[in-house]
C-alpha cells in the first residue's frame, strides 16, 4: 500500500523512452540496436550458414543459436566477468525458444542462423530488451519469419500491477514483487515467453498480462518503424 | 482484389499484405482470408498473385542459376566450391569441358586449383541442398585475372537490369568484362585499372539505391 508513484515517475502502463535502430553493424548479414530506459542491447545476425560441428545439424531444418552476454562495464557499478555462466546460457535458451515461434527456416536444411546480443548498459528487463534486438536484427538480415516477437516485463510491485520495471522497483523492499518478462508473437498474440521471479497472484498475473499486450503494442511500433526507417532515407 | 498497402511499399515481417481474393506468391503466407508477409521486403504485384520482394538474405540455389563459385576443396572425381550461400557444391570432373584432363591418374589441382574462381551452372539441387555443377555450356568456365566482387544476391537482378540493359551499359561505358553470378559474386576484367575500378564503383552504387527508382540515370550520370 506504501507504492504510490513510480520510481521515475511514469504512468503504471507506462514504457520507459525506448528507442531502436535497424542496420547498424555493416559487417553483420542483419542487426540492430534496441534500448528501453537504461538497458540496451546491440544485436548482430550472421547466416544462415554451414553448421559445425556436424551433430548439431538438423537434416529437417535450419536451427537458430542465441548468445547473450553482459559486457563487464554495463552493470550498477561492479564489473561483471566476461564469458559464459549460468544466467546468460539460460537467457539465450530462452531467447532461442520465443524466436523460433517465428523463425521459418525449413528451406536451410543443415544450416545454422547465428544471433549475438551484447548489452553495454543494463538496468531490468534485459532478456526482453535482447529479444526485440535480436527479432529486429534476424528481419533485417532477410530471415524468412511467420511474424515479429516484441517482449517486455510485467510484473507486481507491493501491490500495484506494472509494465516495464526499473531496476529499483524490481529490488523494492516495501512489499512483494514480482517480475515477469513476456514474448509475444503479434498477429496471433501467441505467447513466446513467460517467467516468472516473485510473488503474485492467479487474478494479477492476469492482469498483468493483459496490461503487458498492450504496452507491448508500442513496442512492435518502435520495431516496425526502426525497420522501415533504414531503406526510407535513401 | 484487396492489396492494402501500396505497390513497392516496404513491409515487415508479420505485416498484412493483401485480403479477399489476392494469391500468395514468394515471400508471404496465407492464414484465413489475409495474406502476410514472410520477409522484410518490397510488395509487388502480378496478375492477382501478391509477392515479397527481400531487401536482404543470403542466396538459395536454384537450378539454371549461372554463379560464381570458388574452389575450396579437390575431391577424388571434382572439385569443392564455395557458393556464397550456406552450402558447398560439386563440380565433376565429368562437368568441367577440357581437354587437358589425363584421366584417373591426373592431379586435378592442374586444372583448377584451390581458391581460383569458376563460372557454373547448376544443374541438379537436392532436398537437402546438395548441389551439382557444370561448366558445360558457353561462356562459362575458370575466371581468368580481373577482380572479384560480393554484393547482396537480391540486388543481382538490378545489377543485370532489364534483359542484361545495366550490365550491358557498364560494360559499354567502361569497356570492362563483367560476369554477374546469380549468387551475388562478380568478375570484373577491364585492361586500364581505372576502367576496372569505376566498373566496380557503379556496381556498388547499384548494391547501395537497388531499392530507388530512376536507377538507370543514375548509373548513366555517375558513368559519365
Amino acid at each position: 500500500m506504501s507504492y504510490k508513484r513510480r520510481c521515475d515517475g511514469r504512468g503504471w502502463d507506462e514504457i520507459r523512452p525506448t528507442e531502436a535502430k535497424a542496420g547498424i553493424i555493416p559487417n553483420a548479414d542483419g542487426s540492430a540496436y534496441f534500448r528501453m530506459g537504461n538497458t540496451a542491447a546491440y544485436c548482430a545476425v550472421y547466416g544462415p550458414r554451414e553448421l559445425f560441428p556436424k551433430f548439431l545439424q538438423n537434416p529437417k531444418t535450419g536451427i537458430i543459436r542465441c548468445h547473450y552476454n553482459m559486457l563487464p562495464f554495463s552493470g550498477m557499478g561492479e564489473r561483471i566477468r566476461p564469458g559464459g555462466n549460468r544466467r546468460a546460457q539460460e537467457i539465450s535458451l530462452v531467447m532461442e525458444k520465443a524466436l523460433s515461434a517465428v523463425v521459418d527456416l525449413s528451406d536451410f536444411p543443415n544450416a545454422v542462423v547465428d544471433i549475438y546480443t551484447d548489452l553495454p548498459e543494463t538496468d531490468a528487463g534485459s532478456r526482453c530488451v535482447a529479444i526485440n534486438a535480436a527479432a529486429m536484427a534476424l528481419a533485417d538480415a532477410g530471415i524468412p519469419m511467420k511474424d515479429m516477437v516484441s517482449a517486455l516485463a510485467v510484473g507486481r510491485v507491493d501491490d500495484k500491477i506494472v509494465v516495464d520495471l526499473c531496476y529499483e522497483e524490481e529490488a523494492y523492499e516495501g512489499g512483494p514483487v514480482a517480475d515477469i518478462p513476456i514474448a509475444v508473437v503479434h498477429n496471433t498474440q501467441e505467447i513466446a515467453l513467460l517467467q516468472m521471479d516473485g510473488e503474485i497472484s492467479k487474478e494479477e498475473l492476469i492482469r498483468a498480462i493483459e496490461m503487458g499486450r498492450k504496452a507491448m503494442e508500442q513496442v512492435y511500433e518502435i520495431q516496425k518503424k526502426a525497420l522501415k526507417e533504414k531503406y526510407q532515407d535513401a | 482484389m484487396g492489396l492494402l498497402v501500396k505497390e513497392k511499399e516496404i513491409v515487415i515481417p508479420g505485416e498484412v499484405v493483401a485480403d479477399g481474393d489476392a494469391k500468395p506468391s514468394y515471400g508471404t503466407y496465407k492464414d484465413g482470408d489475409k495474406i502476410y508477409s514472410a520477409f522484410l521486403g518490397l510488395v509487388e504485384t502480378n496478375e492477382g498473385y501478391v509477392k515479397i520482394i527481400p531487401l536482404s538474405g543470403c542466396y538459395l540455389p536454384k537450378v539454371d542459376d549461372k554463379i560464381i563459385g570458388r574452389v575450396i576443396d579437390i575431391l577424388m572425381t571434382g572439385w569443392r566450391m564455395d557458393t556464397n550461400s550456406a552450402y558447398s557444391a560439386v563440380l565433376s570432373v565429368k562437368e568441367f569441358v577440357t581437354s587437358r584432363y589425363g584421366g584417373r591418374e591426373d592431379d586435378l589441382s592442374r586444372l583448377i586449383a584451390i581458391g581460383e574462381y569458376v563460372y557454373v551452372r547448376i544443374i541438379k539441387v537436392t532436398s537437402q541442398n546438395l548441389i551439382d555443377l557444370s561448366t558445360a555450356e558457353p561462356g562459362l568456365g575458370k575466371l581468368k585475372g580481373g577482380r572479384v566482387i560480393t554484393i547482396n544476391s537480391h540486388k543481382v537482378p538490378r545489377v543485370i537490369g532489364k534483359k542484361g540493359s545495366m550490365v550491358t551499359l557498364i560494360k559499354e561505358k567502361t569497356g570492362a568484362d563483367i560476369k554477374v553470378g546469380q549468387n551475388g559474386v562478380i568478375w570484373l576484367r577491364a585492361e586500364n585499372p581505372d576502367a576496372e575500378l569505376k566498373a566496380e564503383k557503379a556496381i556498388r552504387l547499384i548494391e547501395e539505391k537497388a531499392h530507388t527508382e530512376g536507377l538507370t540515370q543514375t548509373v548513366e550520370a555517375f558513368l559519365q
